[in-house]
């Protein structure tokens, strides 16, 4: 067979077709992914429109010029550890352990995250510990790099030496009160960790105090009133995005030692080195413990169990959202069902705090809905992550460093987008994750717990930063300029109420009211609801 | 590349729908990510369960954009190519290659972690036998029989001896 090379020649309409098909395939697939596109975006658009939520970050608290601030520190434990880095002053051990690993997991940036955290002005110009080890160890770590920080005895001295503007309490719960009454009668700013109070009793002393002495600025240490997600949360709430939340439930679950409070005890604790008359304060006379020491919140006499240490962050970040306020009736029932060790508070307890009166808005005919229960729920046996949800007629919210809205099939105001398809209740309808893009190293079971919860971290323009330093930074800032801290007595006193009330039905396993007009907790006639709430005769 | 004995008329309409097939994949793929200003490849980087550190190092902050453009563009010009019939050897090469990445980063080897998946898998899964497809649409050329390139060859006009 002979061939003939013509370029172009003999090129047939069927040629020409053969050569360009591609193009119309091209202009199909290229417009159905537009379309595709567009049509999501729009969907999207117009729920976000309509639903209206603003992801907007706190007003950044003022600046930190002037003269450095001067402030103290009660309690160089675990806690004070982790206040002191917030403030900008980490020990050369922690900086050490921290460099080392970054650099077997290059994801753990926590030696970077400090190291980049803004500098407060602040001297860290006194410690107090009654545990010489750590006492020490804050003086070796602090008098250095133009910082100066002396040790004194006792919280007293502390406050009066006159060396001090601010102090930072982070000791056993049943210090709380008496410190932070100490330092705001001298007239000193007072940061006090959580919960406020150890009784009913100081609760009331405590908000006197603080009101009689308005220039100390006193803020209670609840971090998570910084994270971001929370602010949108109330946006989503003042929206009534979810209608008449009828039920919030929240939650702890850990299951390891370090979470159960089995802190270690340190080899050098002795009646020599701890000050141990110092450390009982209040509670009942008992023969130097060191377990009792290191291991204090297993104890109603020192800590408050459950409901003191971690029940306060879940009612608090419910707090900060509704801003309900303290329940009308609170009940709770558990149990030392996991770490039967001698330990007196419980370490599964449920708690239902009820609040008849209240209720995040309507969606329905005026009248039919009304009141609200939140219930916590803990175990120290087991860490499957439950979540924090707020369950309302037309939504439902799940909470934590993100935040996710999913419609209720049955809510009045979605009915018609979801009969049309515009919704699907299995899809959320809002999500918000502020950490966007990024990836968090968490080293633990109890860190990955309160890193959920908004305790650890959150997030400013898409970068990580540690919740407790935004909460200091702007309790500083109050000092420095004026304003009233966002956790500050009115909300401590309501997180502390509802925790006494908490402990209380536990212990006598009763209903516990609570009068808002009298703003008492009621008791029986001749009931000494104090001395049952500090009770610590050991259960069997 | 010609294959040793003419191919039937049905090899052929095969072999230009496998070609037509993968780039409309490929574009579809392209586009969307192309008009989606929020996509990134940032989360499938990251959470790579093999080559890791090559992996988060692409994922870097001073890599990702880059990484993210290229792969769009390579994405939307491998269907192109294929799909119009224009340079569909080269396309199939990086083609080929960005589906080995992304069979890399996640491979279902046995015993690795499997993530979300559709189906079921065990050291081959689609991002590989699309790569094959590939190998196969390079080593069987259709551009010149369906596509753009016809219109640029000479073509060879069988003629009836005289």
């Amino acid at each position: 067979m002979a061939t003939d090379k013509r370029l172009f020649s003999g090129f047939s309409r069927r040629d020409v077709l053969k050569s360009l098909a591609g193009l119309p395939i091209l202009g199909t697939v290229w417009a159905a992914g537009l379309n595709t596109v567009n049509q999501t975006q729009l969907e999207k658009h117009y729920l976000l429109e309509k639903l209206n939520i603003k992801a907007s970050p706190p007003p950044p608290s003022g600046p930190m010029s002037g003269e450095p601030l001067r402030v103290g520190l009660i309690g160089f434990g675990i806690r004070g550890e982790q206040l002191m880095r917030a403030l900008g002053f980490a020990t050369p051990e922690w900086m050490e352990e921290m460099a080392k690993a970054s650099e077997k997991d290059p994801n753990d940036t926590r030696l970077a995250d400090f190291q980049a955290q803004e500098n407060l002005n602040v001297k860290l110009t006194a410690i107090c510990d009654i545990f010489d080890v750590r006492a020490e160890k804050a003086v070796q770590a602090f008098n250095r790099n133009g910082n100066s920080c002396t040790r004194y005895k006792t919280y007293q001295d502390l406050i009066n030496s006159g060396q001090v503007d601010a102090i930072i309490i982070a000791t056993p719960d049943h210090w709380h009160a008496p410190m932070s009454i100490a330092a705001i009668e001298a007239g000193v700013h007072a940061y006090v960790e959580k919960p406020m109070t150890h009784s009913i009793a100081e609760t009331y002393t405590l908000r006197d105090a603080v009101r009689r002495n308005p220039k100390s600025v006193f803020a209670v240490g609840h971090q998570h009133r910084q994270t971001l997600s929370f602010l949108t949360a109330q946006d989503a709430i003042a929206k009534n995005t979810l209608g008449h939340v009828s039920l919030v439930v929240t939650n702890t679950n850990r299951n390891d030692d370090n979470g159960a409070w089995q802190y270690p005890i340190h080899p050098d604790a002795s009646p020599e080195t701890i000050d141990w008359n110092a450390f009982l304060g209040n509670a009942p006379l008992v023969e130097f413990n060191p377990e009792h020491f290191f291991r204090w919140r297993k104890w109603w006499a020192y800590g408050s169990g459950l409901s003191g240490d971690l029940l306060t962050h879940d009612y608090d970040r419910i707090n900060c959202v509704l801003n309900m306020g303290i329940p009308k009736y609170v009940t709770a029932s558990g149990g030392v069902y996991t770490h039967r060790d001698g330990r007196n508070v419980p370490d599964v307890m449920q708690v239902n705090m009820d609040f008849p009166d209240f209720s995040t808005g309507s969606s329905q005919e005026n009248g039919k809905e009304k009141g609200m229960s939140l219930v916590y729920s803990a175990t120290l046996g087991n860490q499957f992550d439950r979540g924090t949800v707020l369950m309302g007629h037309d939504a439902s919210m799940e909470l934590g460093n993100t935040l996710t809205i999913y419609a209720d099939p049955r809510s009045s105001q979605y009915k018609e987008m979801i009969t049309e398809g515009k919704i699907d209740p299995s899809v959320p309808i809002y999500q918000y994750d502020p950490s966007a893009n990024g990836v968090d190293a968490v080293t633990s079971a109890t860190a990955k717990y309160f890193a959920n919860k908004g305790l650890l971290w959150t997030y400013r323009d898409g970068k990580r930063v540690d919740s407790t330093f935004l909460h200091l930074r702007e309790w500083l800032s109050c000092i420095r300029n004026g304003g009233a801290p966002s956790c500050g007595i009115a909300e401590g006193f309501e997180e502390a109420i509802t925790a006494h009330m908490a402990g209380l039905s536990y212990k006598t396993g009763r209903k516990i009211e609570w009068n808002p007009s009298t703003e008492q907790i009621m008791a029986l006639p001749g009931e000494d609801l104090d001395a049952i709430l500090l009770d610590n005769s050991v259960v069997v | 590349m010609s294959p040793s004995t003419p191919l039937s008329t049905a090899q052929t309409v095969a072999l230009v729908l496998l070609r037509l097939f993968v780039g409309w994949h490929f574009l579809y793929e392209g586009v969307i990510k192309f008009h989606s200003p929020s996509w990134t490849s940032k989360g499938y980087l990251l959470s790579a369960t093999y080559l890791e550190s090559f992996f988060t190092w692409l994922a870097s902050e001073s890599m990702i954009f880059i990484v993210d453009t290229l792969n769009i563009t390579a994405l939307l010009w491998v269907g192109i190519a294929l799909i119009l019939g224009f340079k569909t050897r080269f396309a199939s090469m990086v083609g080929i290659g960005l589906l080995l990445l992304y069979y890399f980063a996640h491979p279902p080897f046995p015993n690795y972690p499997q993530g979300i998946t559709e189906g079921s898998y065990w050291i081959i899964n689609k991002n590989l036998i699309e790569a094959a497809a590939l190998l196969i649409v390079f080593l069987f050329p259709t551009s010149k029989i369906f596509g753009l390139e016809r219109l640029f060859v000479k073509s060879t006009v069988p003629t009836q001896p005289l």
